[in-house]
């Protein structure tokens, strides 16, 4: 009889045993923060009423009619949109240049890129507040996109530049060869490849973006203020309204959990890809 | 129409000089074959030719104008890759059009080219193919299809056949070779494989290290071998080549013999040896001799079959006239 290799008895049970175990704990918060968003204030924050209580919508009906919810809503769209979009208009022909003409400074560039995601926030915090005061550009659409398309624009390129140099050089090439311009290149040849990839970047920046939240929260009041600043807003002074709160919070990540639950594929893929090789 | 002209260029990667100062000129409508060793720079040539390469130093003409900056998609080559390089989002279709659109031609007229291309190789089954869905081959033929429909100055092949088995290689060395003929425009063939080398080139280019060896046609390079290297490197078998007191008694330091200018005996000859392996291939026989004192082994090439088994003493006699002589520094005299 042929030997064939066993699966243990971990392997069939215990593992996915503990998947469940590590997902449903991280799962947990959000599962707990929605259950809340359900509750009044003072069922919240009452242990009997943990998991059986009377469920009320008044958390949501408050948050739409009083605190404008579409508003910070349409400015996390416009922004984190904006910004994707002008993140990877930059980032693919950089990292387009990167992949196929790499010089030799092109690996320190990289490092310094990502190293620039290493610099603490907080350090930057009083002179972004400062220049983008004087330069009339605080609590603007437009600061909001150039600072999260900056914060991004690193990840991004590390990202595209992974996925690009996946792409054998022979067919760039022969791109050259066959009259395309560089845009031409990128257009037909470079873009269509990598779709796939350009994909799951492009998502994962726009997850990035709508998460934001120390910038957006420090250089807008009113204008341009998205959901992570509706979240902080409704850190009410007076002391935390849990089922308040919780409202705002689902309905500030609702849309990205959701979107985050159908593409779960690309994401995964997008951030594993480069891991193996 | 497509004279290039390479003057004086060289290629310099970090601190390794891989084509030293180098002088080329190919005329319109050549069969260039690039050949050397893996390692010798003639994909790094041939990349500088196209202008996927820059230069050093030095100058490229091509059909007398300076194309040294040109970027390599205007000038007027077309080049196909040892990997073909088709675009795999695209169709067949698609792949060999694409020159034509990015050259802005309207839509009826890369439909008529594609077809015409498609035909004359065969493609037309395939044309909504995807290259994934093709053969080796057919994907070699797209590559060409591709090339040509744009009617380059001149084509450049990268090792084209090397990815194909070896039945399939012979197939194609003809389409290429018949291409040409009807062609008749320049082409430019970088190959390691010697027998692709002289079945298809008008003039052969050898090359060592970047260093031209020899230039000449493929007759001129078999028969007049400027020097050990070159002998040694084209004709299938191996030349064998020694040297020694039997070198010195014909005046010269070394001595090279090709395996089909040997003369054999089972009783009397020249020189004496023992058969180690011997090939019936039907039409001839390699026999490779062991213990002549000349070298390890000589290899001989005997047309038809002769009944020898291993370890039978055999005696060798080479045609005096087509002995090759060198002098120490490997030249030819």
């Amino acid at each position: 009889m042929a030997i064939v290799a066993k699966t243990s008895r971990f392997g069939k049970y215990g593992r996915p045993t503990l998947a469940w175990v590590v997902g449903l704990f991280f799962f947990f918060p959000i599962f707990w923060m929605v259950l809340t968003s359900f509750k009044t204030d003072a069922d919240a924050v009452k242990p009997e009423h943990l998991i059986f209580f009377k469920p009320t919508f008044d958390n949501y009906i408050n948050m739409t009619e009083n605190y404008d919810y579409w508003r910070f809503a349409k400015n996390s769209v416009i922004t984190a949109v904006m910004a994707t979009v002008f993140t990877l208009f930059v980032g693919i022909p950089c990292a387009y240049a990167m992949a196929f003409n790499p010089s030799r400074a092109t690996k320190d560039v990289l490092m310094w890129m990502l190293s620039t995601k290493m610099l603490p926030a907080a350090a930057v915090l009083y002179p972004m507040t400062f220049i983008t005061k004087s330069a009339g550009l605080f609590d603007t659409h437009f600061l909001i996109i150039l600072v999260l398309s900056l914060i991004n624009m690193p990840i991004v390129i590390w990202m595209l530049f992974t996925y690009f140099k996946e792409i054998p050089k022979d067919i760039i090439e022969a791109g050259q060869m066959d009259g395309a311009n560089t845009w031409g290149e990128i257009k037909e040849i470079l873009i269509p490849l990598a779709w796939g990839g350009i994909a799951s970047t492009a998502l994962l920046c726009f997850i990035f973006c709508w998460n934001e939240a120390y910038w957006t929260v420090r250089l807008t009041t009113t204008d341009a203020a998205t959901l992570s600043k509706l979240i902080e807003g409704n850190r009410a002074p007076e002391g935390l309204f849990f089922g308040r709160l919780s409202a705002v919070s689902a309905a500030a990540v609702g849309p990205i959990v959701v979107l985050g639950w159908f593409c779960q594929k690309q994401l995964v893929q997008g951030l594993t890809f480069g891991a193996v090789k | 129409m497509g004279r290039i002209v390479l003057k004086n260029v060289t290629k310099t990667f970090g601190e390794t000089q891989v084509i030293p100062p180098l002088d080329l000129t190919i005329e319109d409508g050549e069969f260039a074959v690039f050949v050397g060793p893996s390692g010798c720079g003639k994909s790094t040539l041939l990349r500088m030719i196209a202008g996927l390469e820059d230069l050093t130093s030095g100058a490229i003409e091509i059909e007398g104008e300076d194309a040294t900056d040109v970027p390599p998609a205007k000038r007027g080559l077309a080049m196909v890759f040892q990997s073909y390089a088709l675009y795999p989002h695209m169709s067949v279709r698609k792949n060999i059009g694409f020159p034509l659109r990015m050259a802005k031609m309207e839509q009826p007229e890369i439909d008529e080219r594609v077809e015409t291309a498609a035909k004359s190789l065969n493609l037309m089954d395939y044309l909504d193919r995807k290259p994934a869905d093709l053969s080796g081959g057919q994907r070699q033929r797209v590559a060409i299809g591709r090339a040509i429909v744009r009617e380059p100055e001149a084509f450049l092949f990268d090792e084209p056949l090397s990815n194909l088995d070896a039945a399939l290689r012979v197939g194609m060395r003809l389409e290429i070779g018949e291409l040409h003929e009807r062609l008749k425009t320049t082409m430019i063939y970088v190959t390691h494989d010697q027998v692709e080398a002289m079945t298809m080139a008008n003039k052969i280019v050898v090359l060592r290290a970047g260093v031209i060896e020899q230039v000449g046609s493929p007759l001129e390079l078999y028969h007049k071998p400027r020097n050990v290297f070159v002998a040694g490197f084209i004709g299938s078998p191996k030349m064998n080549i020694f040297s020694g007191t039997e070198a010195e008694k014909m005046g010269a330091a070394t001595i090279g013999i090709r395996p089909e200018h040997t003369g054999v005996s089972m009783t009397d000859g020249m020189w004496k040896g023992r058969v180690g392996v011997a090939e019936h291939l039907g039409s001839d026989t390699f026999i490779h001799v062991h213990d002549t004192g000349l070298a390890d082994m000589i290899t001989v090439r005997i047309t038809g079959d002769i009944a020898v088994k291993h370890g039978d003493t055999i005696y060798l006699t080479p045609q005096a006239d087509q002995i090759h002589k060198f002098d120490a520094q490997g030249l030819r005299i």
